[in-house]
């Protein structure tokens, strides 16, 4: 076999080996995809009814009310579904550097990136298993997204990149922390970014100086870009920056994550 | 391929620090290849460290170090390809099922299936792991872990082994168990270097041994080579009155004695005509001995001798 054939067969075991983990801990996954559901019957049925008033009928999908401010919030949810699960990332993660496998896989002649690979392709996996399970759940709800099959496909392209992008960001995060509380914590900001940005209530509702930081962050050009796709919004050049956004974080976190794996001294 | 003559490991002047604290200072060590070789040393001696440049975890700050005639610095991935290493702290999947722990070992040294599905079933055979091969690794004992363990680092057939306290925390049957494995990798002529704090382990399983203290190889040679350099036997009697004690004392050129347990240390160097004239010695005076214990001296008695402070003492030490 040539290097390359070695590196894809040991990104696919590393990956296998992940995914298994992954199914073994399931809690941790239902959690993960626990929050957003309920997040989602929060805003749509606690929220919903007043929030729903600010939203025109362009952004609530033709539809109005709680059904309504279902249509503007389901992107917005999906993403939250990646922010949380990531966090998820950088745990397991930082959990498996502490173990003592991993000084065993640096003792054996495999491809060095296979490790970081098979973390980021279950996590990504995981992550669009938990997309899947949420967007059901929207939809049983009320969600009505116009969107046809190229829309679908197209939404789900974006999605699966930005979370691409996100899982190596947590990865980063999860082999930079020292101990898994700390993984646990840092990637508490992407969550937070999903708030405040587009996804729960327009941006242009905020305050002047919040505003600015909604419209330029990168959570914001992806929502747009997503409730385009699935509810016929203006997307604009949201489409171009969201692309832009997750390849730029996830050649960055990539370079970081590879450079911290290989320095990382164990005590 | 020269495999007979050129030794399986050797490292030369190796010196590693981690901030200002010096690990090793100068280390030099040659393995013959198809022996068993320990790094003996109490807690903190850099024994680990060692390992940890042997198996090409981290790097030595000076020194040169080859394993089957790689450099580990330059050529990480050959050095990879050949070796196994069995570290302290067990490096399973804990999630996983020991069975799916092989198999994973199996898949990442690109093992056709055919050959995969017959290593694994021999080694957990071997090691006595087919009966909980289903089962999960968190339900393991200690020395069911070990086994799995070192199992999994066979599974990609090396040719030189560290073993890493392999022993430590494991109760006398799972020990001695250890030991018979490690002896039979041997058999078939794998070279083993294995890092021990015990010294009947290092006396009962190696070919040669190094005596590691504070970074430096104090000692090295043969374990019955190391006995030989310490002059610590001696003949233990226990004697029955305070008067014999004193007789005997009197009598034995260079004994030492405990009065309040009536026993009496005379050195000997343990040959059968010294222990003879001992007891003729005895008769003559018409002591009574009630009891004779020969000690000859043991790698405790080695340590002692060639760091200057006991074991114990040496890992009292930060």
């Amino acid at each position: 076999m040539t290097t390359i054939a070695y590196t894809l067969s040991d990104s696919v075991t590393m990956t296998r080996r992940n995914v298994r983990r992954l199914l073994r801990y399931p809690s941790m996954t239902l959690l993960l995809v626990g929050m957003p559901i309920v997040f989602l019957v929060l805003f749509v049925y606690v929220f919903g009814g007043q929030l729903s008033h600010g939203l025109g009928s362009a952004l609530a999908g033709g539809k109005v009310g709680r059904d309504g401010y279902l249509n503007y919030v389901a992107p917005g949810i999906l993403l939250f579904t990646v922010a949380a699960a990531v966090q998820g990332t950088a745990i397991v993660v930082a959990m498996d550097m502490t173990g003592g496998i991993i000084d065993r896989f640096r003792t054996m002649a495999i491809a060095r990136s296979s490790v970081l690979t098979g973390h980021v392709l279950a996590a990504l996996i995981q992550t669009m298993a938990g997309i899947g399970i949420v967007t059901g759940f929207a939809v049983a709800l009320g969600f009505r997204p116009s969107a046809g099959v190229v829309s679908w496909l197209a939404a789900t392209g974006v999605l699966a990149l930005f979370a691409f992008a996100l899982v190596w960001l947590a990865t980063a995060l999860g082999l930079a922390a020292r101990s898994v509380e700390t993984a646990s914590n840092t990637p508490m900001f992407i969550t937070l970014l999903v708030f405040l940005g587009s996804g729960f209530v327009p941006a242009s509702t905020m305050p002047a100086g919040l505003e600015q930081f909604a419209r330029y962050q990168p959570f914001t050009p992806v929502t747009e870009t997503l409730r385009g796709l699935l509810t016929g919004t203006a997307i604009g050049t949201n489409g171009i920056a969201a692309v832009a956004w997750s390849a730029g974080i996830a050649f960055i976190s990539y370079i970081c994550a590879l450079h911290l794996y290989r320095n990382r001294r164990a005590s | 391929m020269n495999t007979t003559s050129q030794p399986a490991i050797v490292a030369l002047g190796v010196r590693k620090a981690f901030d200002e604290t010096t690990v090793l200072d100068g280390v030099d060590l040659t393995v013959a290849e198809g022996s068993i070789f320990a790094l003996l040393g109490p807690n903190g001696a850099g024994k680990t460290t060692m390992v940890r440049i042997l198996s090409t975890l981290i790097t030595p700050d000076v020194g040169q170090v080859c394993v089957a005639g790689h450099d580990v610095v330059r050529e990480p991935d050959a050095v990879r390809g050949v070796i196994g290493v069995t570290g302290q702290f067990s490096a399973l999947d804990d999630l996983c099922t020991g069975l799916e722990n092989m198999r994973l070992m199996a898949d990442l040294n690109h093992l056709g299936r055919n050959t995969r599905q017959s290593r694994v079933s021999e080694l957990l055979d071997r090691f006595g792991l087919t009966d909980v091969a289903h089962k999960q690794v968190t339900t393991y004992s200690g020395g069911l872990r070990r086994r799995l363990d070192l199992a999994m680092t066979l599974v990609g057939e090396p040719r030189v082994i560290f073993l890493d306290e392999p022993t430590t925390g494991l109760d006398p049957g799972s020990r001695r168990m250890m030991w018979d494995s490690i002896r039979r990798l041997v058999a078939v002529g794998v070279t083993i270097l294995l890092t021990t704090q015990y010294l009947d382990e290092a006396d009962e399983l190696a070919d040669r041994i190094a005596v590691l203290d504070r970074g430096r190889i104090v000692a090295e040679g043969t374990p019955d080579e190391l006995k030989r350099r310490v002059p610590g036997g001696h003949v233990r009697l226990q004697v029955p009155t305070a008067r014999s004690l004193q007789v005997a004392v009197a009598l034995l050129h260079g004994a030492s004695y405990d009065e309040e347990k009536l026993e009496v240390q005379v050195p000997t160097d343990g040959t059968v005509p010294a222990l003879r004239h001992l007891l003729s010695v005895l008769d003559e005076a018409d002591i009574q001995v009630d009891q004779l214990t020969v000690h000859t001296p043991d790698l405790d008695d080695v340590f002692f001798a060639v760091t200057g402070h006991p074991t114990e003492e040496a890992i009292a030490l930060p």
